[in-house]
């Protein structure tokens, strides 16, 4: 049986030396196919003595089953070889920077208005949003602010025509919306408004959000709460609050809202004027005629209003300096809040 | 409003530092804007007699003066002009403290030699003493001034100057005797009355006065005032409260109705009497009539501009500014003097109209108190003759219609349900009272309340509770968990909001921008000629001249801007109204619009260098129409417009309705603004965008798809758009896909022709297309496409 063994070694070695799977594949056919030399051996068993077929059948299946082995175990270790060839041909410096578009982002006005509208919103408080140029009488008449009214200087007002203006606020808004619906009203109408004043901390547009709230049975201590919780909720902190008595047309009683200054908590730095109180919002409840004219009984109904500047905002909780760099839209400011 | 605390603590002094009076003037919303000293912390200057001037020996401006201290003479060397012998004047003596300016520190007076002589101290300017900003000359002191009293003592100077940001509806405040009202409720301390001798009616001499307009001017009291003297001088006491009050000693009668204007708020005037003809009458304007106001300004009246005329001519515009022909000049001896109350809807808005603004009409416009005119006149003319001298005559006084006098009703139950306290009837009483309110019943639930002839802001009930809760304290009052909604509620799921359109770009790397919505005139012009916006009448600068017709222009400016600044990639939007006016009407919309200039993507390791272009701007469009889930409602149409390059512009239709427009800048305007990037636009409206089609799902068909490539040639202006259009008329209902995956056009085809491969795909939804059914609908396609376009199939 000294062909058994010799082929079997014979067979041992090649499948050792195949580099490929193809020629793995062919070994198989050359020892273990139909036309294979093991196969042959066992076909020439029938030459060999009866009593020594079942010893020399056994051991050439041996020899079929160790060659079987043998590619088996070379095929995983050629698979396993040029999947290693292929990970370290294809692997690549991960700490390039990626292939992607520029970071996009919100200016901050619009960052800004939309926190102020979520926090609202979460409380039932509807958006509005109206025309920005507006007539005479939406703007003023409606708000208890007749043409001759002293108030209407502290309004420094574009004209587009005599009974034209740009917004001097969005109040309009809300005027528009009491116009064509029922109390209760809970609404904020953020949005560009328009004074004709231009310093260092005017600019002739800016952005206000007002709120608006009418209900039976409305109170001060209402409007306090609201306004309270606002700046907490808007800072994310727990700043004192305080309330001026201050004067606005369309509300009575009026106030003007102080908080502590978010700069140097209320210790006086630049930013508060050294007063530790930065001026941040008017309010008041809403005048009885501005409910009349809307034709909301004002017997039944009542209500509190609120108005802030957007950019002023922004300011305190990001950091602006310069009023005017909001709109000079240098890309590398507005990058700074992406 | 300026005035000095002294002046005030003069009526009534709460225990309270300046700061605490500050404060709680703040918080009673009487909001003072700033205070200052009325002198800088200067020392050892006291009042110096000028015994006698010589000229300095070797200089032509200077003076050689003796100066007494009251009780030894000094020699001081003089630059000022106005020195002479007998003059009182601040004297800084030696070892004194200067400080010559706001941060500056004190420097100390020495015994010096000028050109040659000793000098021993110093005479003062009122700059030098830090009273006025600049001045020229010696502060010449009042010839009662104490000769050797310290400067400080004998001015009063430890006083501080307040400024109030009073709210319009407060004008009885503007005078000192508001004001210690107001700091009487506050302090709760009672309110020191006005007191002075009555002045003596020494002639009977009067001046008629009519009344035209009865409404406009319900009072008018006049007085006639004879042989004063104008040459004597406003006492120093009387400078100093104008002084502190922000307001300059002119002349006795213009500082005696500057007094009364502070004192008491009331506006009076002096005509010089002689000038005066015939009678006085206030009425309106009549049409082309003319004033010569004081202030030299010839003003052509319009016929709503009350007046105070007399037989023949305008001599004043009432509540605003007298005129020049009948002004007090030096050569005056008598005067008529007025002292008036005109309505607030006579006088409100006229000086802004005239582009005025003076202390009169301030007052007048926020309401003076009607019944004061008479205390006024007395008060006026007992100073006048106390400094000019002269004899005063009777009062003339003529009456209009007078405001009625108004009474509120105030519900004890209002208070708490308004402000959500308890507040103690006899709190409510005293409060409104000492604010001079009057209580005319009260029956334990409901208070008849009678409003002060000097309060014009209280009509109503809230207006009433707002004076309590003022006093009260704002921060006084309680605060609520505020009043939330406490159903629940959602936003409609067809409306795509806002934010959701701006966050789609902000995902394409877009940067959201505000710019302002008024631009140039002429770049609205040059952009938009058809609708060049809408032009305001008062514009702030001639660049900022008209409401934007788009949010083009903002956009390129933007980009120009930061080109400027060595930015050479932008993708940017913004959403706004933009403004068209159609005839009379002005058409507001909301608009949505964008910009991207310089390379696809950033720079990058790649070396990528590729420009972006209008079709990169154009699938950012596509992806933002798709957001309503219906993009086959909008088609892109080729178009052109004046701000468009006319081969790369499409107008934007939905269901051919035209919502917006996208293209490249068009060369011209790129080179006439200086763009040297390239620049693609696009602007759509907002509305339609918000639109959001609620999804519906079908099944999905479990047989395959087949797919077959046409690859067609077709002249090379046909729009792929029409051939589309085309294959997909003729495709068959089970079409699920239709794209273009090439187009050629280049030396393997003809000039003027191009290739385009189109990619079908079909999906039957119960059963499999077989290769007939295919190559049926195929040759009906190849078929359309020969007629329509002339097309040949390519091989």
């Amino acid at each position: 049986m000294a062909d058994t063994d010799s082929l079997l070694a014979e067979a041992l070695q090649a499948i050792k030396d195949s580099s490929d799977e193809k020629s793995l594949e062919s070994l198989r056919v050359h020892y273990l196919g139909k036309k294979g030399a093991l196969t042959a051996l066992l076909k020439s068993l029938g030459q060999l003595p009866a009593e020594e077929r079942p010893a020399a059948g056994g051991r050439i299946n041996i020899a079929k089953q160790e060659v079987q082995q043998a590619i088996e175990t070379r095929k995983t270790s050629l698979v396993e070889e040029s999947l290693n060839a292929q990970l370290s041909s294809e692997s690549i410096d991960v700490t390039l920077p990626g292939r992607r578009q520029g970071q996009g982002g919100l200016h901050p006005i619009t960052i800004t208005i939309d926190r102020i509208t979520s926090i609202f919103e979460t409380s039932g408080y509807d958006v509005a949003v109206g025309p920005e140029i507006e007539d005479d009488y939406h703007n003023f008449e409606a708000l208890n602010i007749p043409s001759h009214h002293p108030a209407r200087a502290m309004h420094d007002t574009f004209y587009v025509s005599p009974g034209t203006v740009l917004r001097t606020h969005t109040s309009p808004v809300q005027v528009r919306v009491m116009e064509g619906g029922k109390p209760p009203f809970r609404m904020i109408c953020p949005g560009r408004v328009y004074r004709c004043d231009s310093d260092l901390t005017h600019t002739p547009m800016f952005h206000q959000v007002e709120g608006l709230l009418i209900d039976e049975n409305v109170s001060f201590a209402d409007l306090k709460g609201t306004v309270i919780d606002f700046l907490h909720a808007y800072f994310e902190e727990d700043m004192p609050v305080r309330f001026r008595p201050s004067y606005f047309p369309f509300t009575e009683p009026s106030a003007e809202v102080d908080m502590g200054c978010v700069s140097c908590a209320g210790k006086g730095c630049r930013i508060c004027g050294n007063t530790g109180w930065l001026e941040v919002m008017g309010c008041g409840m809403v005048h009885p005629r501005v409910l009349e004219m809307s034709n909301i009984d004002a017997t039944k109904y009542n209500g509190f209003a609120f108005g802030m500047g957007v950019e002023r905002l922004a300011m305190l909780r990001y950091g602006v300096g310069d009023l005017r760099t909001y709109f000079e839209n240098d890309l590398r400011f507005l990058q700074q809040f992406n | 409003m300026i005035f000095s605390e002294q002046w005030l603590r003069e009526w009534v002094s709460p225990e309270l530092d300046t700061q605490q009076l500050i404060d709680e003037l703040t918080m009673a919303g009487l909001e003072v804007d700033g205070s200052m000293p009325v002198a800088r912390q200067f020392s050892g200057i006291v009042v110096g007699l000028v015994e006698s001037v010589e000229p300095h020996p070797d200089a032509d401006k200077l003076s050689l003066c003796s100066v007494s201290d009251g009780s030894e003479s000094f020699q001081v060397v003089c630059g000022a002009p106005n020195v002479r012998a007998g003059l009182k004047v601040p004297f800084a003596k030696l070892g004194a403290k200067i400080i010559e300016s706001v941060d500056a520190k004190p420097f100390k007076i020495k015994k010096a030699k000028i050109r040659g002589v000793e000098s021993n101290g110093m005479l003062c300017s009122s700059e030098e003493l830090g009273l006025e900003e600049s001045s020229e000359g010696l502060l010449e002191l009042h010839e009662s001034a104490c000769v050797g009293e310290d400067i400080r003592s004998a001015l009063k100077l430890d006083d501080t100057s307040i400024e109030l940001d009073l709210t319009p509806n407060r004008g009885d405040c503007l005078g000192m005797i508001g004001l210690a009202r107001e700091v009487g409720v506050i302090a709760r301390q009672d309110v020191k009355p006005l007191d002075f001798p009555l002045p003596k009616e020494s002639i009977e001499d009067e001046f008629e006065i009519r009344i035209s307009a009865k409404d406009a001017c319900p009072r008018y009291l006049g007085r006639v005032i004879k042989n004063i003297n104008l040459n004597s001088k406003s006492p120093l006491w009387m400078q100093e409260k104008l002084r502190r009050s922000g307001l300059r000693s002119i002349d006795p009668v213009v500082d005696v109705t500057n007094y009364v204007l502070m004192e008491l708020g009331q506006p009076m005037h002096a005509f010089d009497l002689a000038k005066l003809e015939g009678h006085i009458d206030v009425r309106f304007a009549e049409k082309n009539e003319k004033l010569e106001l004081l202030d030299g300004k010839e003003i052509e009246l319009t016929p709503d501009t009350l007046l105070i005329t007399d037989a023949n001519k305008a001599v004043a515009m009432a509540g605003i500014m007298g005129g020049m022909s009948t002004a007090v000049s030096e050569q005056t001896q008598d005067v008529f003097l007025e002292c008036a109350f005109f309505a607030q809807l006579a006088v409100a808005g006229k000086a802004r109209s005239y582009g005025m603004h003076t202390d009169a009409s301030h007052r007048y416009e926020r309401g003076v108190d009607y019944q004061l005119q008479r205390t006024a006149m007395q008060r006026a003319t007992q100073l006048l003759l106390d400094i000019c001298g002269g004899e005063a005559g009777p009062i003339t006084e003529t009456l209009g219609n007078l405001p009625e006098a108004i009474e509120v009703s105030l519900k004890y139950s209002s208070i708490s349900s308004l402000l959500g306290i308890q507040m103690e009837q006899s709190e409510v009483n005293d409060i409104l009272i000492r604010l001079g309110f009057g209580i005319a019943a009260d029956d334990g639930k409901v208070l008849a309340v009678s409003v002060p002839s000097y309060r014009f802001d209280v009509s109503i009930e809230a207006d009433l509770i707002e004076e309590l809760a003022r006093i009260y304290g704002y921060n006084n009052l309680p605060q609520t968990g505020g009043l939330g909604n406490q159903s629940l509620s959602s936003k409609p799921e067809t409306h795509t909001e806002i934010s959701q359109i701006r966050q789609q770009l902000v995902a394409l790397g877009y940067q959201e921008v505000v710019t302002y919505s008024f631009i140039e005139p002429s770049l609205a012009q040059t952009l938009f000629p058809d609708q060049p916006g809408v032009p305001l009448q008062n514009p702030i600068s001639a660049d900022m001249a008209v409401m934007r017709p788009s949010i083009l222009p903002g956009l390129i400016s933007t980009l120009k801007y930061n080109e400027n600044r060595q930015i050479e990639r932008v993708r940017i939007f913004e959403s706004g109204l933009v403004f068209q006016k159609n005839g009379e009407e002005i058409k507001q919309t909301a608009m949505l619009a964008g910009l991207v200039s310089g390379n696809k993507m950033p720079v990058n390791w790649t070396n990528n260098k590729e420009l972006t272009d209008f079709y990169d701007l154009k699938g950012d469009v596509e992806l933002l129409l798709a957001l309503g889930l219906e993009p086959d409602r909008y088609t892109f149409v080729a178009a052109e417009y004046a701000c468009f390059h006319s081969g790369q512009c499409a107008r934007i239709e939905r269901d051919g309705v035209p919502v917006g427009h996208i293209g490249a800048l068009h060369p011209a305007m790129q080179r006439k603004m200086g763009i040297t990037g390239n620049c693609y636009l696009f602007e759509v409206e907002l509305a339609p965008l918000q639109e959001r089609r609620l999804a519906a799902a079908s099944a999905l068909s479990k047989f395959p798809e087949v797919s077959r490539d046409l690859a067609i040639l077709i002249d090379s202006n046909c729009a792929s758009a029409d051939v589309l259009a085309n294959v997909r008329e003729n495709a068959g209902e089970h079409l699920s896909d239709l794209r273009i995956f090439d187009v050629y056009q280049g030396d393997a085809v003809a000039k003027n022709k191009k290739s385009l491969a189109l990619g079908l795909t079909w999906q039957h939804p119960s059963r499999t297309l077989s290769e007939d059914d295919v190559n049926a609908i195929i040759s009906k396609c190849v078929n359309g496409l020969q007629d329509k376009f002339n097309a040949n199939l390519r091989n």
